[in-house]
């Protein structure tokens, strides 16, 4: 953008405006190409899904959509429809109310503790703080292990899908940047006006940092959604089975409905795709400022 | 950074100070209070099973087993060293996460800037182009999983087969990409790039637009090449973001997990050649219920997360105390 803006076109004779424009079909070009290499897969997973199991290993007519039809979306339901099997709608349903439950409670959580570091004076804040800046570095797949074997009485529960996952200290680390740029004014104002902590949080600062909290929410949907690791060691009831875990043993089926898988990968991912499509900037500006501010 | 922020508040309320001095033992209550329901979670969930990691690895344990845990010192440690039923296949995890860093750092870091270069241009149409390009983002890597091995499939019905076969006139259209250990662990790399590559360029895009324009027009006025105005003006100014990239980059190739754990329960990626950290602490700790062993695993694999976090604050503190 500021590259292209310093050449001045008008001034200049008319070959470099000819090589300009051979750079702009160009670069049009290359963007087509890695689209493509970033679009074709999602592509192929929708449009599979509605063709018939046998067409969509076929080589290059994978591609071509022809014979759609619902036969693979009714095709999931029919094969899950038992007890052993579980049921599509309760998998969608477990990967919502953890994901809900998380992120919900990760930004009441974390946005208090975020709030406590960065505004108000205690005693043992600072080396406080600084441990929690250190087990950012702490990834959850270092602790899962042990985890596993500290809860597995409380294996097939939906609490112990989500509980884990709440506190989080990238998300306070990333809270914290956000509430040091509040004016300190609003907060003595609140305060002159006899509002107490709780009061000056929710009612003051919280409307005021909007897109911290969007940012989070955002970052742990995306991590949350798509758990699986976690799944794999404390679910083996398909009643509390997550969609990743669930789409993961449905592939495993045989002989293989690859129709099906795809359509079930499709009811997994369209809502979420939907919802980047119309929030596409809110997701790029949560994705860059975990960066900028990181 | 932090610190002045801070004195700038307290400086800028010093009329106030007598109220403040009461409201400040209201937070001296209300301070821990805020911060305690998220330092309990941690202590739980992220504090508590990293010491217990550390003990653990000292015996040897199993779940839900009659026998008691019996303390064996290093012997776990010894015995992923030593051991050769052990040795030989940890070695060989170890050895495929630092193959899959050292191929995918530079890759992944390389082509995000491209891509952010190639996207940081006002085009008509350029919003859809990046929206293709976002896409993968929002894919759980189980899902990713699950579509490029249907893509990857070995024969000349695998999507990949059978376009690598149109280009070369039918002489490459049957390899079979997963289950070959040639091609296998370079398979998952690309299914990697796929999804995650989108994540690390948003992050370079965004340092790209905070390069000061006025930096631009100087190299211009100097009849600076474009090419010499990315080298020069660039590069040097989004640096610090580059590094970031990278070291982030690494620490996701060690925590490589998902992807190959679900591929090879389906039978359909060669293990040996693919098998990492995580999913050997997975198998050793969860499949085969011996959690001493993988509880050293697990120590091992901290400590070299630790090494590359520690090398990224080095690095982010040479640029200036961030």
């Amino acid at each position: 953008m500021t590259m292209s803006s310093t050449a001045k076109p008008g001034q200049r004779g008319g070959s470099i405006k000819r090589t300009r424009r051979w750079q702009t079909a160009l670069h049009y070009l290359i963007l087509t190409a890695v689209s493509l290499f970033f679009f074709l897969p999602v592509y192929y997973l929708i449009v599979g899904s509605f063709r018939p199991s046998a067409e969509v290993l076929s080589g290059l007519s994978g591609f071509v959509p022809t014979n759609l039809s619902f036969d693979n979306y009714s095709g999931v339901f029919e094969h899950l429809s038992s007890g052993a099997t579980g049921y599509f709608g309760q998998f969608a349903a477990v990967s919502i109310i953890v994901t809900t439950a998380v992120v919900a409670g990760s930004l009441v959580v974390n946005s208090m503790a975020a709030y406590s570091f960065a505004r108000m004076q205690w005693r043992g804040k600072k080396i406080i703080f600084l441990l929690v800046i250190v087990l950012t570095i702490i990834p959850f797949e270092a602790v899962a292990l042990p985890l596993y074997f500290m809860f597995s009485g409380q294996r097939d529960t939906i609490l112990v899908q989500a509980i884990p996952f709440i506190a989080n200290a990238f998300s306070i680390f990333l809270f914290y940047t956000f509430f040091l740029d509040v004016p300190g004014e609003i907060e003595e104002a609140a305060r002159l006006d006899g509002a107490g902590p709780f009061r000056t949080f929710f009612q003051v600062v919280v409307p005021i940092t909007k897109p911290a909290f969007a940012t989070v929410a955002i970052l742990t949907f995306l991590a949350q959604w798509g758990s699986y690791l976690w799944p794999v060691l404390m679910v083996s009831d398909p009643t509390v089975r997550p969609l990743p875990l669930a789409i993961s043993i449905f592939q495993n089926q045989q002989p293989p409905e690859w129709g099906q898988v795809l359509a079930f990968g499709t009811m997994f991912i369209v809502p979420v795709l939907a919802v980047f499509l119309i929030f596409q900037r809110w997701f790029v500006a949560s994705i860059s400022s975990s960066a900028v501010k990181g | 950074m932090t610190t002045t922020k801070t004195q700038q508040i307290q400086t800028s309320t010093k009329p106030l100070r007598r109220r403040r001095t009461a409201s400040l033992s209201g937070q001296q209550f209300a301070g821990p209070l805020f911060a305690s329901p998220a330092l309990l979670g941690l202590a739980i969930f992220l504090v508590a099973p990293f010491v217990l990691a550390l003990v653990l690895s000292f015996y040897r344990v199993q779940l839900n087993s009659p026998r008691p845990a019996r303390f064996v010192g290093f012997e776990q440690y010894a015995r992923l060293f030593t051991d050769p039923d052990m040795s030989a296949a940890f070695g060989q995890a170890l050895l495929n996460n630092f193959t899959f860093a050292l191929i995918v750092v530079p890759v992944q870091t390389v082509l995000a800037l491209a891509l952010a270069v190639l996207v940081n241009r006002k085009l008509r149409g350029m919003v859809i182009f990046r929206t293709f390009i976002f896409m993968p983002l929002v894919f759980p890597l189980a899902l990713t999983a699950v579509i490029w091995r249907l893509i990857y499939s070995r024969g000349d019905e695998g999507l990949l087969n059978a376009i690598l076969g149109l280009f070369s006139g039918g002489a490459l259209s049957s390899h079979d990409w997963l289950g070959d250990p040639a091609t296998a662990m370079g398979s998952i790399i690309v299914m990697s790039i796929w999804q995650s590559v989108s994540f690390q360029m948003i992050i370079v895009l965004a340092a790209l637009q905070s390069v000061p324009t006025e930096l631009y027009e100087a190299a211009s006025l100097d009849r600076a090449s474009k090419w010499a105005q990315f080298l020069n003006v660039t590069v040097p100014g989004i640096r610090n973001t580059l590094i970031f990239v990278a070291l982030i980059t690494t620490i996701f190739s060690f925590r490589l997990f998902d992807q190959v754990y679900l591929l090879s329960r389906s039978g359909s990626v060669d293990r040996g050649s693919t098998e990492t950290v995580m999913t050997q602490i997975i198998n050793t700790g969860f499949d085969n219920n011996n959690v001493g062993q993988a509880a050293a695993m697990t120590v091992i694999f901290m400590l070299i997360i630790t090494v590359i976090a520690i090398i990224q604050r080095a690095a982010a503190r040479q640029r200036g105390g961030v």
